[in-house]
């Protein structure tokens, strides 16, 4: 069931690409990364999610899974004897961690694009108000996930990590772009701690964005068109 | 673990016309688990719901022996978790992620899809239509040579989909508008009557009449033209 060649097409600046290379990190499964370029969909991309036509897609034995979080959750069950499980064991954690990625990719992450987009003083307020509400709820969330431990998944990091530890990097970028601090020590300590531990971990460095190189590839492609 | 007993406490705090609370009831009633029902108003939300979900304040929320857990879809996969009879997922972790991938798609596109033709008139409600038509097309080609989503019996695609079958296809008569003709669907039409030929089914989703009087209501207070 594990065995198979393995792909994943993606970019290197998607978080959600990002997902699934630190689940196949913890799990040691060597695979084949295949870029896509920023602005076109490759006749593969094209063919192995038909229906949504974006990435990440996993080739599995040539079989595709698309949707991050379920990628996640896929290689969690494939090689699940190999590397620590990425989502918790008792029914009830794993549902904690369902709802809080669902959250994270439904209503943070729309916050977090919003302020991207977001023009003129007054919504760029708004939408950091929206964040700052989100990251206290993220903040009770962690500390009910982790018991005391440094991960939401306990000692190693786990889905609901990876879910909301891929968004950093663009965190960061909006940071330097606001000027203005969205993850606070003093507001959210907890999360700060963890966002530190989560980017040191071993499966995550080498396939987390350079803040410089993503800032200056943000530039890019929000750039407004020269009038 | 504790022993599971029919003591345990499971209630579930629903809607007698949502899918979404309709869907946790055939779950519940297949693995044959006995639980409560708590009807709420979400006109005039109570203290109770409001308690055990504070971050989105909607139904369902599933509360088992004193725990609560919302969203519907992680309500479905905690229910399958923590109940092993007639399992609602497949095993395989590949077929698993293709049944996460059509919940998905229903819950966030066919569903948004189809309110807009409900909500919409003129040109925006056949574009609406066309839109509906264009994702339910993946539908009707998964279910090719399938009694059902699940294969033989029902599951997790089939119990999410209740909502295509008896929300989106009874409110067509009421709206005048066939969203999913016979001609074109097939296979969909043909996959409701075995859905209404099974058991659980019949018993868990709301009655026929009622539930179009009630749909009926809501249209006409929401000034939508009714057929």
């Amino acid at each position: 069931m594990s065995s198979g060649e393995v792909k994943l097409i993606g970019a290197w600046a998607s978080p959600f690409v990002m997902r699934p290379r630190v689940a196949l990190n913890l799990k040691s499964v060597p695979y084949e990364f295949l870029q896509e370029t920023f602005g076109s969909k490759s006749e593969l991309l094209l063919k192995s999610n038909p229906v949504h036509k974006k990435i990440p897609v996993l080739l599995h034995a040539d079989k595709p899974v698309c949707e991050s979080n379920i990628i996640v959750e896929y290689i969690d069950e494939t090689w699940s004897s190999s590397g620590p499980s990425i989502l918790p064991s008792h029914p009830y954690d794993r549902a904690m961690a369902r709802f809080w990625a669902a959250y994270i990719d439904e209503k943070w992450f729309g916050a977090l694009r919003n302020f991207l987009k977001a023009e003129g003083e007054e919504e760029k307020k708004a939408v950091i108000a929206q964040m700052e509400e989100g990251n206290a709820l993220l903040e009770k969330a962690f500390i009910d996930c982790s018991k005391g431990k440094p991960f939401f998944n306990g000692d190693n990091i786990g889905y609901l990590d990876i879910s909301l530890g891929s968004f950093l990097a663009w965190l960061r970028v909006t940071e330097l772009t606001a000027s203005h601090k969205l993850l606070d020590e003093a507001k959210t300590p907890s999360l700060c701690k963890w966002a530190e531990l989560f980017c040191n971990d071993p499966a995550v460095k080498p396939v987390m964005p350079e803040t410089a190189k993503l800032a200056e590839f943000a530039k890019k492609i929000f750039a407004k068109p020269q009038a | 673990m504790a022993e599971r007993s029919d003591t345990e406490e499971v209630k579930l705090l629903g809607m007698w016309p949502s899918p979404f609370s309709r869907r946790i009831e055939i779950a519940l009633t297949l693995k044959g688990v006995p639980y409560e029902f708590s009807e709420q108003d979400i006109t005039n939300k109570s203290s109770l719901l409001l308690q055990l979900n504070p971050v989105y304040k909607m139904i369902p929320v599933l509360v088992h022996n004193g725990k609560p857990i919302s969203e519907s879809l992680v309500i479905l996969e905690y229910i399958d978790d923590t109940w092993r009879n007639n399992p609602i997922l497949p095993q395989d972790p590949c077929e698993r992620a293709t049944a996460r991938f059509w919940a998905k798609l229903i819950d966030q596109q066919i569903c948004v899809a189809a309110m807009k033709v409900v909500g919409k008139v003129g040109d925006e409600r056949d574009a609406a239509v066309e839109a509906t038509r264009d994702l339910l097309m993946f539908l009707e080609k998964e279910l090719a040579g399938k009694d059902f989503f699940g294969g033989e019996s029902l599951g997790f695609v089939d119990i999410v989909a209740t909502l295509v079958a008896f929300w989106l296809m009874r409110t067509e008569d009421l709206l005048g508008v066939k969203v999913v003709p016979v001609e074109l669907f097939p296979e969909i039409h043909r996959w409701v009557k075995n859905l209404l030929g099974n058991d659980v089914i019949k018993k868990c989703i709301p009655p026929e009449d009622e539930h179009l009087a009630y749909i009926r209501a809501r249209m006409d207070k929401l000034n939508i033209k009714s057929a």
